[in-house]
């Protein structure tokens, strides 16, 4: 990764901290570069604009998790066993950068105005997407899961744990988040699964 | 003073006629100038002053063309009483060359899916393991259901003049088989931008998605060397159905198996990863062109 990645990289997460506490139209690109400790004029030779900037945050913020699970795809383990443990490694996001998980649901899933040119549909997302495809395609290849439409399946698993996300940033769980861990995969698993097993 | 025409035998085995029939429908110059290059000595069909005993009596055959499977067993089929596995070997033993026309004398086809009779087998099964003297090159394989005409002549013709001809993996000519059955497909552009299509017989949309298309995963020149100089199977709207490859006829031929949704099989040598990356980013954008009609009715209704 070269210097300019680096520092790219690092300006996306300070950025991706005051996005999701200050909203994406409360914050500023002064405010960025002052978390930066930089000048704004500098900041304009990373990043062109803040819709810009937004945008690169959110391929960054989905690439962790895109990564976090093709390494568990590549696993020799069961459906389920995936399942548990990508739940497991969401909810430790949720709670050890919770910037990530909440600037995808505080920013880009409410303020869809500010990526829809260039970042559409799953042009910003397509490399969790695919994962989470290749989780249900191998999951149902082994009659481990059912037959069913895509997105119905996508959505069980995503809505599920975003939800369990957005409870979390409300500060409304009585438990530490990880102690959910278990029952939420216990859930998704159990909507997706065949009959027979 | 007259040339020398290699003498072609065509025996048939446990077929429908089919290749006999594709072979029939070939562009009519090119048949004129096999029938003017070649002795099509003996075929059960076409040939009338020679019989299978004429056959086996020569004392070499240029080409050996096989159609249909074959069995070891008289139990079911036999010609004459003869036991077709020891007319194909008696014929094999003479022949420079053996040529399986068509899937069924490939790889057995759909009579090898009979359960009553498991030595139903293709061609290359039975003769592989062979010491066969007078043959010049392996088996040559001419899969497809039918075999394209076109395939035999080019075939027969390389080998008249060339004595040799590059076989892939399957023993199928590689001039013939390199490619896919995708290549030169009409419907490439939806492929590439996902857009389905809406039912059979139609010209707009991909039959990858929902009809099961074997195109980009079968090898043959099919749309490129044209069906009867003019169309294909995948151009007028019906999906390749894999008829080259070494499992057809497979199940439920005219859907696309898919796991939630997503195809089980994807494009040959491409990693399914990748595959579905591009086909999630392509499916973001609505192109128009392609999701209206090329043709509406309501112009001819109104002209």
């Amino acid at each position: 990764m070269s210097a300019k990645e680096v520092k790219k990289n690092s300006i996306i997460q300070n950025a991706l901290k005051l996005f999701s506490t200050k909203g994406f139209y409360n914050t500023t690109i002064p405010d960025i570069a002052k978390s930066m400790q930089m000048s704004v004029g500098n900041m304009y030779n990373y990043f062109a604009s803040k819709e810009e900037l937004a945008k690169y945050a959110i391929k960054y913020s989905t690439n962790i998790l895109a990564k976090q699970l093709r390494t568990i795809n590549h696993m020799d383990i069961s459906c389920k066993e995936k399942i548990f443990l990508f739940t497991r490694e969401y909810l430790e996001n949720v709670k050890d950068s919770p910037e990530v998980i909440e600037y995808f649901l505080r920013v880009y899933l409410s303020n869809r105005e500010v990526f829809a040119q260039g970042c559409e549909g799953f042009l910003c997302v397509s490399e969790f997407v695919t994962e989470v495809m290749i989780l249900l395609d191998e999951g149902a290849e082994k009659n481990e899961l059912r037959q069913q439409e895509f997105f119905s399946a996508f959505s069980m698993v995503m809505g599920c744990l975003g939800g369990f996300a957005f409870l979390s940033g409300e500060k409304v769980l009585d438990k530490d988040l990880l102690e959910y861990s278990d029952s939420v995969a216990e859930n998704i698993y159990r909507a997706l699964k065949s009959d027979k097993t | 003073m007259t040339r020398h025409k290699p003498k072609i035998v065509w025996l048939q085995a446990i077929t429908c006629n089919g290749n006999t029939h594709s072979l029939l429908s070939s562009n009519s110059s090119r048949f004129e100038l096999f029938l003017n290059s070649f002795d099509l000595f003996y075929h059960p069909s076409l040939t009338t002053d020679t019989s299978l005993d004429d056959a086996i009596n020569l004392e070499n055959i240029d080409f050996l063309l096989i159609e249909g499977a074959i069995t070891s067993s008289s139990d079911y089929f036999t010609i004459s009483d003869n036991n077709i596995l020891d007319l194909l070997i008696k014929l094999a033993n003479k022949a420079s060359y053996i040529i399986s026309v068509g899937s069924c004398a490939s790889f057995g086809g759909i009579h090898a899916k009979f359960d009553e009779d498991k030595s139903i087998k293709g061609v290359p099964d039975y003769l592989n393991n062979l010491e066969l003297n007078n043959l010049k090159q392996k088996i040559i394989n001419l899969t497809g259901c039918p075999v394209h005409p076109e395939w035999i002549l080019q075939t027969l013709f390389t080998l008249k003049n060339n004595k040799i001809i590059l076989l892939d993996d399957k023993q199928r000519p590689k001039e013939i088989y390199y490619g896919l059955a995708h290549h030169g497909c009409t419907r490439n552009e939806y492929f590439e931008w996902k857009v389905e299509a809406k039912s059979f017989g139609v010209k707009e949309g991909c039959l990858f998605y929902e009809q099961g298309c074997r195109g980009p995963m079968t090898h043959s020149n099919c749309n490129r060397v044209l069906w009867n100089d003019v169309n294909t199977k995948t151009r007028a709207g019906m999906p390749c159905i894999g008829c080259t490859e070494f499992d057809f006829p497979r199940e439920n031929m005219l859907e696309t198996k898919k796991n939630i949704g997503i195809p089980t099989q994807v494009p040959l040598g491409i990693n399914k990863r990748a595959y579905l990356t591009i086909t999630g980013v392509a499916k973001t954008f609505k192109i128009d062109r392609l999701n209206n009609k090329l043709i509406n009715k309501e112009e001819y209704e109104n002209s």
